[in-house]
């Protein structure tokens, strides 16, 4: 039989070793699934995860004049890890001081529609550099105002941050569907739910000719680099680890327990919201119902992916973002539903943590007890 | 010890048969410490057998043993003469024994039959309500088994918890510090329980150190201590003093004691009430500790101290800001790092997980509380760490070794390290040598005199009185949230200590034990082998002493004139606090202890000395 | 109104199961969050195998095991490795629809005849009541039989009784001798089974075909409705009716004469499930949250 038992301190080599463990089981796993469902395994793996690759391969191996769109691909594989890194580093910064923000893709929402209410409603003639960042703090804010709902619900009457803020994503959803439905839907929209488009002040700007990458990485890199800082570099880094390691010595440390739920969901929300308004203001340019549903609970698996840390979040949140693109390819080449990339996602997530156990544990043989 | 057992009602086991219960040379050691040494002891049926002895002499360990938790080393279980081997909780409970822990192991959302049930698995419901309502009624344990544990008081659920124990039919009922939790009247009706279950022919084994208790309870005693049975007497023929003085034994007084000067109060504590959130409530505590000197907190466990500790760490800020004051600032309503940067240190009693991280590196560790004074770079902040270990030795063979993976003598000194290396002004530290080897102990004791010799300020909260008797100037001692007068070291015995222990003042003066300046003799080191030392090296003149902290002190509070009320002069070692230095020889424990003892014996009532150390209220604060 | 009354009680069968099954579980201290994914498996077992042996008995008892499976998954990494019950049972929702998904590929656009229903007597069929009442499959009568029979059970059985024990205080429990994730076991597959034949009830009987993500989001609602329900099982026939009503209430609308958009009604369950736990969260008194809920358990040895 075998059995754990807990290690003296967590084993760094384990950690590190988790994720590709997890990362190889899936692939293992998953494409056997794709097989059972009668489809060719290689093609699928090749389809799903090598794409980027072999677009890149090709990109250099082509005359620079007949380059033109060969990087599409693999730029879009970046515009999704965006938000997937920004909303992942929230989730991280959260977990490590030991809360769950798993409502973040409420916080993600309402960034989206703080966001759109900006572009929809300022002067037209307004600078871009001047819409498209209030458009971005709007976000940052509607965000940040939604998880101080759940924030404040633990703090003031010690109310299950989990489940509040798992309740208010519906919210935020329901929410966002009836904005586009009602107040703010298109008049030329032909019915459909959706807001007009915003204008181009709010439309973030290209990156990379021919493609959809936009500025926004720039600043996803810059946020990265600040909160790689703040976390293992201040105080307020030390704060949250300490506290979600032993919520009683950062009482002793001086750390107030209450400032901490706040601080953390602040920055959580404020990202996931961020996520949301870059979201709105960059690939889509619109509101639709549809961006609730697009991230959905994809960013947890990213911040335990990425090991609660910035550089392991950014590698991650690409991870993912590659198993989305290559959903969209297998539904085209493969016929594949475009359910089948959350196999992969949550397979991905399951083997991550079974696998980390082995961070805490050992794992032992052990000869049955009972003679 | 049977000779003894026939106290009430004329139900006694007979004398000349073989007891019901016999444990024969117990010995359990854990790793090197021997927890239990050839303990052996009777109990018969319908006398209750009381075990005695200190936190730490090994009692739990005994009475794990007998419940089948632990298995002894060497020696044998006997019952009813024939010899027994006690593999599981489950096998005691066949055998006949039942337990009734200190913590009540009971399912708060469930009701008082549910978790009779769970506990009697092969029992009918209807069966258990119908028995509760005969042991309830024939013992006077009234319980309604409808209610919720979580809605009754501490003394229904032990209620719950003999009922539990007397539905599995036992012989032998061992009860484990059963009044800690209960309230004076709560303990009354316990009482009356086993008193009436005694007279049935129960035999028990009371577990206490509450001694006044044992006096009105037990037909016999034996005493532990350090694991070793060092005595049985018949507690209704022995006086208090005595049976203390045999559970705390001669204590290990400071070898070698130098004067040294104390000065004006710093840390002063003044009507502190603090409403738990979980555990005890402080209530109207004052105290004030003073340059220079170590301030004890005695009390047996669960008294208050995490209570009282993290009120003066900060964790909990006090409801009025100025009842704790530092140099006469209020500092109550500051939180840990305020505190901190105004020069105190704080080392709590659990080691891993509040005063220190597991998985964190000591360096890592070393920020906790240091990131209020100044952030260093990692690496100052390795160095840092590395002078600590080697200043306070503490031995581990990684470079920067996880906290988890230190032992817990070499963790301590760590965190006592940690803190004392900031040179603090006053230093509070709850429980500084708790599961600590003794080479450890001694070493922590040392630095901690240390602190005191350079005029700084220590507050000990200690439930261990060797230590208290070992370093302490002065001490209070902590009681249900409520802290006694403060009294010197000098004048306290242990039976002394063990009355104050029990909630018994030792004197009804008014509230305020209020500090005032004297010279007297203070352990100044002690020797890393403890017991023995020469006094020669270690001597430390008045003059030497008397220099640093006399600068320190303001001169308002220094020659503040000390109106003595009323000094009745009952012990010899009182002269000292009023009539200033030497005189005393160094440690001499008998002495000290005779006079009092005689007037414990005679009355404790109300008490019979006022004693000197008392000011007026209001001079010196 | 009728129609309306009818309808509530149709769509309340699915949270009644879900929420039933994730009860037990919760009471034992798991909080599986997976119930969407484990009602998605259900559903799309429950139709295949219907559709291939044309017997929706096999096809119930197809989706219970689909939705035991989907929970044994969560045993393994979450109870097996002690894993975070939070994520795991994320893992679980999103595996349970990419695998539900995938294994319905080919099903989509094949229908089923739905679940037969009983028919009141003709006499007897001229009352309303008896047409709002009795006038359903065989799965809906199940789903209220079934709450009484988890209401027995955790109140009057010795088993539910340690059950409830291990959720409360899984240190205590041990140290009786009850085999805490043996028993946490058993409810976690057990709410996996429940939520299966929620999801059954869905693809069999309420719209009798397959579609990816046709729970909408139903789990979410069955583990709100706990909550709701406080943690005790007769509530929740109460919360999935004021649930299901709500629901309901946005295609009844005209009927109904609601002015209110149908979005806002259908946030009403979630807003009175935050209410509810703030609530219980600030009563003073203890309820019947289950206190080791989502606590990981290590057993010592």
């Amino acid at each position: 039989m075998i059995s754990l038992e807990k290690r003296l301190a967590p084993s760094t080599s384990a950690s590190i070793l988790s994720p590709i463990i997890a990362i190889t089981l899936t692939i293992i796993c998953g494409l056997l699934m794709i097989q059972a469902a009668g489809k060719s395994p290689s093609e699928a793996f090749d389809v799903y995860f090598l794409f980027p690759f072999n677009d890149i391969n090709t990109y250099l191996k082509t005359a620079p004049e007949d380059r033109g769109g060969l990087l599409y691909q693999p730029a879009e594989v970046l515009v999704k890890a965006i938000p997937l890194a920004l909303i992942g580093i929230g989730l991280a910064i959260a977990f490590r001081a030991g809360l769950f923000n798993i409502g973040a893709p409420g916080q993600y929402i309402l960034g989206a529609i703080f966001a759109g209410g900006v572009a929809l409603h300022v002067p037209e003639d307004l600078s871009r550099f001047i819409v498209l960042p209030l458009c971005l703090i709007a976000g940052a804010l509607g965000g940040l105002l939604w998880a101080l709902i759940p924030a404040f619900l633990r703090v003031r009457t010690g109310a299950n941050e989990i489940l509040t803020s798992l309740m208010l994503t519906y919210v935020a959803a329901l929410l966002l569907d009836w904005i586009v439905r009602g107040p703010w839907k298109d008049p030329a929209g032909f019915g459909f739910p959706q807001t007009p488009d915003f204008p181009e002040s709010a439309i973030m700007p290209i990156m990379l000719e021919g493609t959809r990458l936009h500025w926004g990485l720039a600043l996803v890199l810059i946020i990265f680099a600040v909160l790689w800082f703040i976390l293992s570099r201040t105080v307020t880094g030390f704060r949250f680890t300490v506290t979600g390691l032993a919520p009683k010595a950062a009482h002793f440390a001086g750390f107030n327990q209450r400032g901490t739920v706040y601080l953390v969901f602040l920055i959580s929300g404020a990202l996931a919201g961020l996520a949301g308004a870059i979201e709105a203001t960059s690939t889509i340019g619109q509101l639709q119902p549809e961006i609730s549903a697009e991230y959905g609970f994809a960013a947890i698996i990213v911040a335990f992916l990425g090991r609660l840390h910035p550089v392991g979040i950014l590698l991650a949140a690409v991870v993912l973002a590659i198993t989305y693109i290559g959903g969209e390819n297998a539904q085209i080449s493969l016929g594949l539903p475009k359910n089948a990339t959350l196999v992969f996602q949550g397979m991905l997530l399951l083997f991550l943590l079974a696998c980390d156990a082995l961070i805490h544990y050992r794992l032992r043989w052990r000869t049955r007890r009972r003679a | 010890m049977g000779q003894n057992a026939g106290g009430k009602g004329g139900v006694t086991g007979s004398h000349g048969d073989a007891p019901l219960f016999e444990a024969r040379g117990i010995s359990k050691s854990f790793g090197d410490v021997a927890a239990n040494k050839n303990i052996s002891l009777k109990v018969h049926s319908g006398e209750i057998l009381a075990l005695l002895g200190e936190n730490g002499a090994g009692k739990s360990t005994f009475v794990k043993m007998t419940d089948g938790v632990l298995r002894p080393d060497s020696g044998a279980f006997f019952w009813n003469g024939k010899q027994i081997t006690i593999k599981s909780p489950a096998a005691a409970k066949r055998i006949g024994i039942g337990m009734i822990f200190q913590h009540f192991s009971s399912f708060e959302a469930l009701t008082v039959l549910e978790n009779l049930a769970l506990a009697l698995p092969q029992r009918s419901l209807r069966a258990i309500r119908r028995d509760v309502a005969e042991v309830s009624e024939r013992y006077g344990l009234s319980i309604n088994p409808k209610r919720r544990v979580e809605r009754l008081s501490a003394g229904e659920k032990q209620r719950v918890e003999i009922v539990r124990a007397l539905l599995q039919k036992p012989k032998l009922l061992i009860l484990d510090e059963p009044t800690s939790v209960l309230t004076p009247q709560e303990a009354d009706g316990l009482f009356a329980t086993l008193d009436s279950l005694a007279a049935d022919g129960m035999a028990m084994i009371y577990i206490s150190h509450r001694l006044n208790e044992i006096k009105e309870l037990c037909d016999s005693a034996t005493i532990l201590r350090h694991g070793e049975v060092v005595g049985s007497c018949d507690p209704r023929s022995t006086s208090v003093p005595e049976i203390a003085e045999m559970m705390i034994g001669k204590t290990a007084d400071p070898i070698d004691r130098a004067g040294a000067y104390v000065g004006g109060p710093r840390l002063v504590v003044d009507n502190l009430s603090v409403p738990a959130k979980e555990g005890v409530s402080l209530k109207k505590i004052s105290f004030s500790a003073r340059r220079g000197e170590i301030m004890g907190i005695a009390g047996i466990a669960g008294e208050g101290q995490d209570t009282l500790f993290a009120a003066l760490s900060g964790e909990r800020r006090t409801p009025k800001a100025k009842s704790i004051k530092i140099d006469d600032q209020p500092i109550g309503a500051m939180g840990p790092t305020s505190r901190r940067r105004k020069g105190i240190a704080f080392a709590p009693e659990q080691r891993l997980g509040h005063a220190a991280i597991a998985d964190f590196s000591l360096s890592d560790n070393l920020r906790l509380t240091r990131h209020a004074m100044r952030e260093f770079s990692n690496r100052k902040r390795r160095a840092q760490s590395l002078k600590i270990r080697e200043d306070y030795d503490v031995r581990s063979s990684a470079n920067d070794p996880k906290a988890g993976t230190l032992s817990g003598g070499n963790l301590q000194k760590f965190v006592i390290g940690r803190e004392l290396d900031r040179q603090p002004d006053v230093f509070i530290v709850a429980q500084p040598t708790w599961g600590v080897d003794a080479g450890a102990a001694s070493s922590i004791r040392n630095k901690l005199l240390s602190v005191a010799e350079r005029g700084g300020t220590v507050v000990v909260i200690s439930q261990d009185l060797d230590e208290i008797f070992q370093i302490a100037d002065r001490v209070a001692v902590l009681h249900r949230g409520e802290l006694s007068l403060t009294h010197l070291v000098d004048d306290m015995t242990p039976d002394k200590i063990g009355m104050l222990m029990s909630g018994e003042d030792i004197n009804s003066v008014s509230k305020d034990a209020i500090a005032q300046n004297f010279t007297r003799k203070r352990a100044t080191r002690i020797t890393e082998t403890q017991e023995e030392t020469s006094p020669a090296e270690t001597r430390i003149t008045d003059e030497q002493v008397k220099d640093p902290t006399q600068r320190e002190a303001p001169a308002s509070v220094v020659q503040t004139p000390q109106p003595a009320i009323s000094p009745v002069i009952t012990s010899s070692s009182m002269t000292s606090s009023i009539t200033p230095p030497p005189s005393k020889p160094a440690s001499q424990p008998s002495q000290k202890s005779t006079p009092a003892r005689r007037i414990f014996v005679s009355g404790n009532v109300s008490t019979p000395w006022t004693a000197p150390e008392i000011i007026q209220k209001g001079t010196v604060l | 109104m009728e129609p309306f009354l009818i309808a509530v009680i149709v769509a309340a069968t699915p949270f009644l199961y879900a929420a039933t099954g994730e009860l037990v579980a919760e009471r034992s201290g798991v909080l599986n969050l997976g119930v969407e994914g484990m009602m998605l498996l259900g559903a799309v077992a429950a139709f295949v195998t219907a559709l291939t042996t044309g017997s929706s008995g096999l096809g119930i008892l197809a989706g219970a095991a689909a939705g035991a499976a989907g929970a044994l998954l969560f045993v393994i990494v979450a109870l097996g490795f002690s894993a975070n019950q939070a994520a795991t049972g994320l893992a679980l929702t999103i595996f349970g629809a990419g695998a539900s998904g995938l294994i319905g590929q080919g099903y989509v656009g094949e229908a089923l005849k739905p679940l037969p229903k009983f028919q009141a007597p003709e006499q007897l069929a001229e009352f309303t009541g008896v047409r709002i009442l009795f006038n359903h499959d065989v799965l809906v009568y199940g789903a209220f039989a079934l709450i009484v029979v988890v209401w027995l059970y955790l109140n009057f059985t010795r088993s539910g009784l340690r059950l409830r024990a291990v959720g409360d205080d899984h240190h205590s429990a041990q140290a009786l001798g009850l085999g805490v994730l043996r028993i946490r076991s058993l409810a976690v597959l057990f709410g996996g089974a429940c939520a299966g034949i929620g999801g059954a009830y869905l693809s069999l009987a309420y719209t009798p075909l397959w579609a990816e993500d046709m729970t909408a989001g139903r789990g979410w609602i069955a583990l709100a409705l706990v909550v709701f329900a406080s943690w005790r099982p007769l509530r929740i026939v109460f919360g999935a009716l004021i649930f299901a009503a709500f629901d309901q209430a946005g295609n009844y609308r005209e009927t109904l004469n609601i002015e209110i958009p149908s979005q806002f009604l259908s946030m009403a369950p979630y807003l009175a499930t935050i209410i509810a736990l703030v609530l219980i969260s600030m009563a003073s008194r203890r309820s019947d949250t289950p206190a080791c809920l989502g606590r990981e358990f290590r057993p010592d040895r």
